[in-house]
């Protein structure tokens, strides 16, 4: 099948040619870090992980809400989902790699990765995380392959892998879970310590992911002949309004608790992120782009007559999108750092060569599900045409 | 957990401590091995006392830091944001921000104290190591393997206390000497305290307990009744750093 996706037109291959170059930068960024270390970044002695980190949160999230279009169509046979779920598998496919990478990028000794199997430490939640996320992979990979397989055939997918769906579904709840546990169960680090993290994790990606997947149906359906349909869109955006809704509470949940109680070791995080602290405030402007576009995209979504016409349901979707990669993938990583536990106020800014990693793992990510999309379309367009 | 650990106090040795001191003993006594190995010495829990007034009466003083980071090979890196410790002066009030008093004593406001790894009794870095690259001994001593660490850096941010290091480029041209008897470390690992074990294992005193003029560190054994920071934890008035957590540190400060 896979040969299917090295033909294409010319604005195929500008796009891949585009995405290889970003990804060669990045090779290049990497082997400066992996050569002076993790110095080359911002991070510090107090602010031990940053954009590495968060980005690999944000993107577990990305790859759980595969479960979105997988739970409607398996389990109440919703049939409007046929022809996304797959679309939906690859992404997470794509996303789960991004994950792996994010953590590779972070080791400060990469060479080592092996001693997490080697010497497996189930006290450790970063042993499960690498189980769960690996599981993940596993089972989309197997999944997409098989059910892209036997549409190709003009078949019905085996019976076994009936099943093996079924279990995908509670285990893409609990790589987010998981990724949630290695934050939530640190003493001394107020931000995360709190029962609502895998919650609010959960919300956060199944609004961001099916937002990116609405986006990628659009997109698809301006640049191929397929078309995902108006109906599943809309049930997307249904589902995008329920879990954003939910995302929002669970933060004001969040800062009720912080504000009220007024604990000083709760506050000040958010006192950091929102207004500055000690005279910094690096992030307080990221932090109220991504507030304003969560109330203004829930209250956009709320409204059905907006939600439903198509081009304001992607800007809402670039909105919930951008909104929660800045709670997720910035705010929620480094703002758990500062405050030190000196109470220092230690300045995190990722620098051009952290930065060059990342986007050569986002081109990465945009490669896989270029190649991905391109390899199941061509395979309805043979079918379609037999 | 804790039914299975009372279990193995009452089987242990120690069975005679645990009646003498009740609750120092159960603190105190040694636990069931942990993965990864160690040697065990029956009956010892490693500890310091830390007066930081008779540390503050000797001025400036950085000996027990400089003897520390040099016998260990502790590299000294001028940008705060990227620097090595292992033993180091903090502020009081940063130290204990949960004993914050808008009317400090005077001996104490602002004045720095003496701060390393805490080698707690339920240390949260050992638990969230996926290599168990770091690891707690019998004796109470919180181990390093510089080589099965993968540079995760997750034990510091599970540490509570700021007290590990990442090695965030090779430190091995900020060396000032080498000493040659201790190993030095590559980039990329986590580094901290190791109480000097391997000074005890010839028994030698801790490094940082030799060098300090004031004798404002005492270290000993904690789960003998008559050793000297027993004697000092019954005379005088000790706190640890963030007891709330639950980790139980092993560093003591009379204040």
């Amino acid at each position: 099948m896979f040969e299917k996706a090295v033909t294409g037109g010319r604005r195929y291959w500008a796009w891949v040619s585009g995405l290889l170059v970003v990804m060669g930068l990045a090779l290049l960024a990497y082997l400066r870090q992996l050569d002076v270390g993790l110095a080359v970044t911002g991070l510090s002695r107090d602010v031990t992980w940053g954009l590495y980190i968060a980005q690999f949160t944000f993107f577990v999230g990305v790859a759980a809400s595969a479960v979105m279009v997988v739970l409607p169509y398996y389990l109440h046979d919703y049939k409007a989902f046929g022809r996304i779920t797959i679309l939906g598998e690859f992404l997470a496919i794509s996303a789960v790699t991004m994950c792996m990478l994010f953590i590779f990028v972070d080791m400060g000794q990469p060479r080592r990765v092996l001693n997490v199997m080697l010497y497996p430490t189930p006290h450790s939640m970063m042993f499960w995380d690498m189980l769960s996320l690996g599981g993940y992979l596993a089972l989309n990979a197997v999944i997409a392959l098989v059910t892209l397989g036997a549409e190709r055939k003009r078949v019905a997918p085996p019976r076994w892998i009936k099943p093996v769906i079924i279990v995908s579904i509670p285990w893409a709840v609990s790589i987010h879970t998981v990724t949630a546990f290695l934050y939530n169960g640190l003493p001394g680090r107020s931000f995360w310590l709190t029962a609502i993290l895998a919650p609010r994790f959960l919300a956060s990606a199944f609004a961001a992911g099916p937002a990116l997947l609405i986006l990628l149906c659009l997109i698809m359906r301006k640049l191929t002949w397929f078309d995902a349909g108006r109906e599943p869109v809309r049930k997307l955006a249904v589902i995008v309004t329920y879990a954003m809704l939910l995302n929002v509470f669970f933060i004001a949940l969040e800062l009720f608790t912080a504000l009220y109680s007024q604990i000083p070791e709760h506050v000040e995080h958010f006192e950091y992120l929102f207004l500055g602290l000690g005279g910094q405030a690096p992030l307080v402007p990221w932090m109220w782009t991504s507030s304003v576009l969560a109330v203004a995209s829930l209250i956009l979504l709320l409204v059905p007559s907006l939600r439903r016409r198509e081009p304001v349901l992607a800007v809402i979707c670039v909105m919930v999108f951008s909104s929660l990669w800045i709670d997720k993938g910035l705010g929620l990583i480094v703002g758990g750092f500062v405050p030190s536990p000196f109470g220092a106020v230690t300045r995190y800014a990722p620098t051009l060569t952290e930065v060059l990693i990342v986007l050569g793992i986002w081109a990465l990510g945009c490669l896989m599900v270029t190649v991905f999309y391109k390899i199941t379309l061509a395979v309805r367009e043979e079918v379609a045409a037999s | 957990m804790s039914i299975s650990r009372r279990g193995f106090l009452g089987a242990a040795a120690g069975l005679s401590a645990l009646a003498l001191a009740g609750r120092s003993a159960l603190e105190t006594q040694p636990r069931e091995p942990e993965p990864g190995g160690g040697t065990p010495a029956a009956g010892t829990r490693w500890a310091l006392v830390i007066d930081p007034r008779k540390c503050l009466e000797a001025g400036d003083c950085t000996k027990c830091v400089d003897v520390c980071h040099t016998v260990h090979n502790v590299p000294a890196i001028a940008e705060p944001a990227h620097s090595v410790k292992w033993i180091w002066k903090e502020p009081f009030e940063r130290t204990f921000p949960s004993l914050q008093t808008d009317y400090p004593p005077d001996d104490l406001r602002d004045k720095p104290v003496m701060v390393l790894c805490n080698h707690c009794d339920n240390p949260p870095c050992v638990r969230v190591c996926p290599t168990q690259a770091t690891w707690r001994r019998d004796d109470g001593i919180v181990m390093m393997d510089w080589h099965r660490c993968i540079g995760c850096r997750y034990c510091m941010a599970a540490c509570p206390y700021g007290s590990r290091s990442f090695n965030w480029k090779d430190p091995r041209p900020s060396l000032v000497q080498t000493t040659p008897d201790f190993p030095t470390r590559s980039k990329g690992v986590v580094e901290k305290c190791t109480l000097c074990e391997e000074r005890l294992a010839k028994g030698q005193p801790l490094a940082c307990v030799a060098a300090c003029p004031a004798k404002a560190l005492v270290f000993g054994n904690l789960a003998d009744p008559a050793s000297e920071v027993r004697s000092l934890l019954r005379s005088r008035f000790t706190i640890r750093r963030k007891p709330e957590l639950g980790t139980r540190p092993a560093i003591y400060y009379i204040v």
